[in-house]
């Protein structure tokens, strides 16, 4: 029994994290005021991307380093989701673009890029079958070398590559930043009122540049997460699913909280596990489970707009471009 | 009372073709407050903004402890530790008083809540104000907000305060509170600015008065040396001749709408409207004067059926068949049913009279466009009246077809008291009318409301220039802080006996146990 | 002039105070060119082909054989049902990004029917039945986040968003239920009686849809710029305290346009099952619900407008997709391209709202 519980934990954490990256990047990005609804093409962006790295490096040498095998595509990602962000953030702040249109052109974009590169890369290098850089996967998915010694309690929680962690920490450091910290109080209030944040000398343009951008790069880690870690070093067109959009359910679920979204994703998580791994479950059941997270979702956010408690609404000025002369 | 820490010499700007502030002259010691008195549309507030950073002046120089200097943007303003309290609080909801006071501060002490209501604790006490420092806005009431405005300029070091109409929202009580934290604050070497249209809270709380008229500074006095009227004498001046054409008050009027007794409260629970009584007749103007904020938006809201009302009745005599109805209570909708012809120019012309993104054809439609049984909408008829209204009004637009947010505020005004009074009203209420229109736009709006009231219109004017309410009206309401202080004739009053009605028994305004 | 130092940023920015209409249109126009020219670079980049060729495929693709104009035709009238259908509610300034859970549950109710009726009932019958239920089904789930927005201010585009992924998994285990072999995929429907499929006219199986769409387009262009209820849309998008002061109710509105929103999302659905795939797929509106919203604000919520901007999507997304077939790359390109000229598209608006004034090098300004 143990171990069945144990390796329903293992699934539901490996099924969390990509679902982590990706809300806490679109809280981050919330926060100024930017409904982003370009991450789930951001996070299809930065797991190709990590993917490309990967590829490239392994190809250019036969003896390649644990370090940059992790490096490099880390970075890719990086820059990559940055990229994907950096249009968001200059057709909605600086070119005053509707959020919502520019969200999901490039969630179409991004989801382009993702399938073409994951599909036709090989091509370009005359190669035949699907990528697959076993090499990289392997440094993300190592982990401490004594965990499985530690027993159960090892092995379920401390078996994960890095990635995993590092979701965590920077749930917990987003949070920390956005309640503790003066820069983080200062996007705080460029999302909920920019004309306030103005008056008080707050440069309401760059703020909702950086949050976005950093935003999405937290979000791409989750794409190369997924490519990484979960499926082991390979594409599969659309294989990372609707978990974007999940992402931005969470991000509600979890009332804009980052500390919430780390047990929030958990839970989606979890059901996602039971859905795919719950032996003797019917294949229709297994649907209407996938059908929660979502339902749940209107539901609190139904219950937010009903209790109408200030902590718990929406940045009061998410959607909306700030033009000064508005005012 | 010392040096002098901040002198205005010749401040002028302009807003288009409109003066807003002429070559101004304005001096404010260290320790001591200053009043800078005017009616509404004197300049008080744009004169203020230059100080802020909000405006920068056209001409003139700013002189701050002798120095001269550019004051471009807030930050500037900060910088030379000038601080603005608006009468429009800008603070974050959900945040706490302290987390708006350190907003968009750049210390370099490591960022410590604790340490910010410690400062914030000390300053309170210096000064005598009560304040949680982690309260959030949204349970404050209006008071509470104005501590923290206050508070957020001290915190970050403001020797010239600027306090645009700080008591225009408070009770008498937190009036007193704020008056004894501002002689203080006076006392502790700090030079105050205190922009305001109330006479005895001029005579109560400041060392010396400016008073603003018409972009002008014309004058600034010793407190100890001024009176009531002889402040209000400043504040209108002389009756200036507008030589607009009044037609004879009808020999036996009839009364159009009775309001009687009419109580209203606010969005924020306030009471706004206090036993409100008057009689409109037909073929009359009835001029509303009253400093701006005093009910009079409320008070023609209510009788359009936008605004609840507590208490009272709104009754209209229908000059078809004689019936009496009582308007309180319906809406928009319903009292067009009734066969009541009401028409009302808002003040806010884009935001509630006309919608700015559609044109002016679409735009006419908006009163009748429900007019008979059709699904369809009838385009000829509003296209006509479109036509009719840019010939005869000389609206300056492209064609009838263009968006009105387009148009200038003056053909935006005639487009809509064109509309208006294309309805064929009985009653017409008018709203600041010619607030930014330039002088020949004015006199087209003076000489229609004329015009009605010779077809036997009964129609209500608020305005806000005492010499035009003067000439045009036949009799003239005042009301002050939601109450009626005064009903005059027009023809036989004085400029200064309504500025005194004006400012007679002001700021009570009462809280209500809750809103509707 | 003193020595006084203005400190001039090197742009201002204001907004127009009037364009011309055709110098908006120039905009697009210059916008819409140096898109291609960005694309041409990225295919030339990927494929390292002569993008003018690249571009003659693409034409080829699309206007290349007479089926593949009547792909083309239909692909288009699907588009821009939907897109007509988000239009009201968007002028409305409620933003319905629902559009895809609500084609999905007009499909899901249109082939319920045809999957339960066998061959209970006549063919015209079915398909009327089919029609109802995909028009109301579709008005229900737009309904919902309606009375929600209407009564308590709840997010619509949250609630929408939402909406569409409970849609897909009610597809998922509609399916589920009725194809129990668990391969997911539902058979053609009636492959032999063809009830419940819209017949074919003068020979072609699409043509039925195009009317129907054509006849919609007219239809909503005349709803929205000649009736009283398009009118009123109107007002509320543009200001809802007047909507107040003339005695709109405005939630009265809401609820309207969403249920005309809803019923022509429902109608995709059902053109979608009976005139088009006659097998249901949680994959079967393809992304259209979103490429809708899109279309409608290119199309500034003309629908004759739209009929263009549907138009340009629908052509490049063929177009790219002949591209990926000939030169053996991944049908993906078509959604790489698409995203470009989106952006650019949604970036020109900006220089039609908004006037940039440099700084003057000399100073001038200062008489």
């Amino acid at each position: 029994m143990i171990s069945v519980i144990a390796l329903f934990i293992k699934s539901t954490i490996s099924q969390g994290i990509p679902l982590l990256f990706g809300s806490t990047g679109e809280i981050v990005t919330e926060k100024s005021g930017n409904l982003n609804l370009g991450i789930p093409g951001i996070m299809y962006v930065g797991g190709i991307s990590g993917i490309v790295g990967a590829y490239l490096y392994e190809h250019s040498t036969s003896a390649p380093s644990a370090f940059l095998l992790i490096l490099i595509p880390l970075l890719s990602c990086l820059i990559g989701s940055a990229l994907m962000a950096l249009i968001y953030a200059f057709l909605t702040a600086t070119l005053r673009a509707n959020q919502n249109v520019t969200g999901l052109a490039l969630t179409t974009f991004g989801v382009g890029v993702g399938n073409f590169f994951g599909g036709s890369l090989l091509s370009f290098f005359n190669e035949k079958g699907s990528i697959s850089t076993l090499e990289t996967a392997k440094c993300f998915k190592a982990y401490l070398p004594f965990a499985d010694k530690l027993g159960v309690f090892g092995d379920t929680f401390l078996s994960f590559g890095f990635l995993t962690y590092l979701a965590i920490v920077i749930a917990v450091i987003a949070s920390w930043y956005l309640n503790h910290t003066r820069p983080g109080l200062n996007l705080r209030a460029v999302g909920e009122n920019p004309a306030t944040a103005d008056a008080a000398g707050i440069n309401v343009i760059r703020h909702k540049y950086v949050s976005t951008i950093l935003g999405g790069m937290i979000a791409g880690l989750g794409g190369l997460y997924f490519v990484m870690d979960y499926t082991g070093g390979s594409w599969t067109n659309d294989g990372f699913g609707d978990r974007g959009w999940l992402a931005i359910a969470i991000v509600i679920f979890a009332l804009w909280k980052p500390i919430s979204a780390i047990w929030s994703s958990f839970i989606f998580g979890g059901l996602y596990t039971i859905a795919i791994q719950m032996p003797g479950l019917s294949s229709s059941s297994k649907e209407l489970i996938w059908m929660l997270p979502y339902v749940v979702t209107i539901a609190v956010l139904v219950a937010t707009s009903l209790r109408k408690k200030r902590e718990n609404q929406p940045p009061a000025s998410l959607g909306l471009s700030y033009f000064r002369e508005d005012r | 009372m010392g040096q002098v820490a901040i002198e205005l010499k010749n401040i002028t700007k302009c807003f288009g073709p409109v003066v807003a502030n002429k070559g101004i002259n304005l001096t404010v010691k260290k320790g001591e407050i200053l009043s800078l008195l005017g009616e509404n549309g004197s300049g008080k507030t744009t004169l203020m903004n230059m100080i802020s950073g909000i405006y920068f002046p056209d001409e003139g120089h700013i002189f701050i402890d002798g120095k001269e200097v550019t004051i471009t943007s807030p930050k500037d303003a900060f910088q030379y530790n000038i601080g603005m309290i608006h009468q429009h609080f800008k603070l974050v909801d959900v945040f706490t008083a302290a987390e708006n006071i350190v907003l968009g501060l750049q210390e370099k002490e490591k960022f410590n809540m604790k340490k910010v209501a410690a400062r914030v604790a000390e300053i309170s006490e210096k000064y005598g104000f009560e304040i949680d420092p982690n309260k959030k806005i949204y349970e404050m009431s209006v008071s509470e907000k104005q501590t923290v405005e206050i508070v957020k300029v001290l915190y970050r070091g403001a020797n010239i305060l600027i306090l645009d109409e700080p008591t225009a929202v408070l009770t008498p009580q937190e009036t007193q509170k704020l008056f004894a934290i501002l002689r203080r604050m006076r006392d502790d070497g700090k030079a105050v600015i205190i922009i305001t249209h109330k006479l005895h809270e001029v005579l109560a709380i400041s060392d010396r008065v400016s008073v603003l008229r018409k972009g002008e500074c014309v004058g600034t006095v010793d407190t100890k040396d001024s009176s009531e009227s002889s402040l209000t004498e400043m504040m209108v001046g002389k009756k200036i001749s507008l030589n607009i054409e009044r037609g004879d008050a009808p020999k036996e009027p009839i009364d159009r709408l009775v309001v009687g007794s009419l109580d209203c409260y606010n969005r924020e629970g306030i009471k706004v409207l206090k036993d409100v009584c008057f009689t409109a007749r037909a073929g009359e103007i009835l001029g509303i004067a009253g400093i701006a904020g005093s009910g009079q938006r409320e008070l023609l809201e209510a009788i359009a059926g936008l605004q609840p009302v507590r208490r009272g009745k709104i009754l209209y005599n229908n000059p078809v068949n004689g019936a009496q109805e009582n308007l309180r209570d319906k809406t928009p909708l319903q009292i067009r049913e009734l066969g009541v012809r009401l028409s009302f120019v808002p003040e806010d012309r884009l935001g509630m009279g006309l919608v700015g993104d559609m044109d002016i054809v679409d735009n006419m439609m908006l009163r009748s466009y429900k007019k008979g049984n059709s699904l369809f909408l009838e385009h000829k008829e509003p296209r006509d009246l479109a036509e009719r209204i840019i010939d005869e009004l000389e609206v300056v637009t492209p064609d009838a077809n263009t968006p009105v947010r387009r148009l200038s505020g003056g053909n935006v005004q005639k487009v809509l008291v064109g509309r208006e009074i294309a309805a064929a009203p009985t009653v017409l209420m008018a709203a600041y009318p010619v607030r930014g229109l330039d002088i020949n736009s004015s006199y087209v709006i003076y000489n229609l409301l004329n015009q009605q009231k010779q077809e036997g219109v009964a129609v209500i004017f608020v305005g806000e220039d005492l010499d035009v309410l003067l000439e045009l009206s036949d009799r003239i309401l005042v009301i002050s802080s939601g109450k009626v202080t005064g009903l005059v004739d027009a023809r036989s009053t004085t400029k200064e006996e309504i500025g005194l009605l004006m400012t007679k028994g002001s700021s009570m305004p009462e809280r209500g146990a809750e809103h509707d | 002039m003193t020595e006084r130092v203005k400190k001039e940023p090197l742009m201002h920015i204001s907004k127009r105070a009037d364009l011309v209409w055709w110098k908006g249109w120039i905009i697009r126009a210059v916008a819409i060119v140096a898109a291609l020219l960005v694309c041409a670079l990225v295919i030339v980049w990927l494929t390292g082909y002569n993008p003018i060729k690249v571009y003659a495929e693409m034409i080829r693709g699309n206007f290349g054989t007479k089926r593949k104009i009547w792909i083309l035709l239909q692909r288009l009238a699907m588009l821009l049902c939907i897109s007509l259908a988000v239009t009201p509610a968007f002028k409305m300034k409620f933003w319905n990004l629902g559009a895809q859970g609500q084609v999905l549950m007009g499909a899901l109710a249109a082939t319920a029917c045809m999957f339960y009726s066998k061959s209970s009932l006549p063919s015209w019958a079915l398909i009327l039945v089919m029609f109802l239920a995909a028009v109301i089904s579709g008005m229900i789930w737009a309904f919902i986040p309606a009375i929600f927005k209407a009564n308590w201010n709840t997010n619509e585009t949250l609630f929408t968003l939402m909406m569409n992924y409970i849609a897909i998994q009610s597809v998922k285990y509609a399916v589920a239920v009725w194809v129990p072999n668990g391969s997911g995929k539902l058979p053609i429907l009636n492959p032999s009686t063809h009830a419940g499929w819209l017949p074919d006219l003068f020979g072609q199986e699409y043509v039925v849809n195009i009317l129907i769409v054509a006849l919609v387009t007219i239809l909503m262009a005349i709803y929205l710029k000649y009736t009283k209820q398009g009118y009123e849309i109107s007002v509320v998008g543009g200001s809802e305290n007047t909507a107040r002061y003339v005695g709109i109710s405005v939630k009265r509105v809401i609820l309207r346009t969403l249920l005309i929103s809803g019923a022509l999302c429902g109608l995709a659905g059902f053109l979608l099952v009976s005139g088009t795939n006659h097998s249901l797929t949680e994959s079967i509106e393809e992304g259209m619900g979103f490429t809708a919203i899109m279309v409608s604000w290119l199309a500034k919520f003309s629908p004759i407008t739209m009929v263009f901007t549907s138009f340009l999507i629908v052509f490049l997304q063929r177009g790219a997709s002949a591209i990926a077939t000939t030169f053996q790359l991944n049908e993906s390109v078509a959604d790489i391209l698409t995203g470009i000229i989106l952006f650019f598209i949604i970036g020109c608006e900006f220089f039609i709202r908004y006037k940039v004034n440099f700084r003057k090098k000399s100073k001038e300004g200062d008489k």
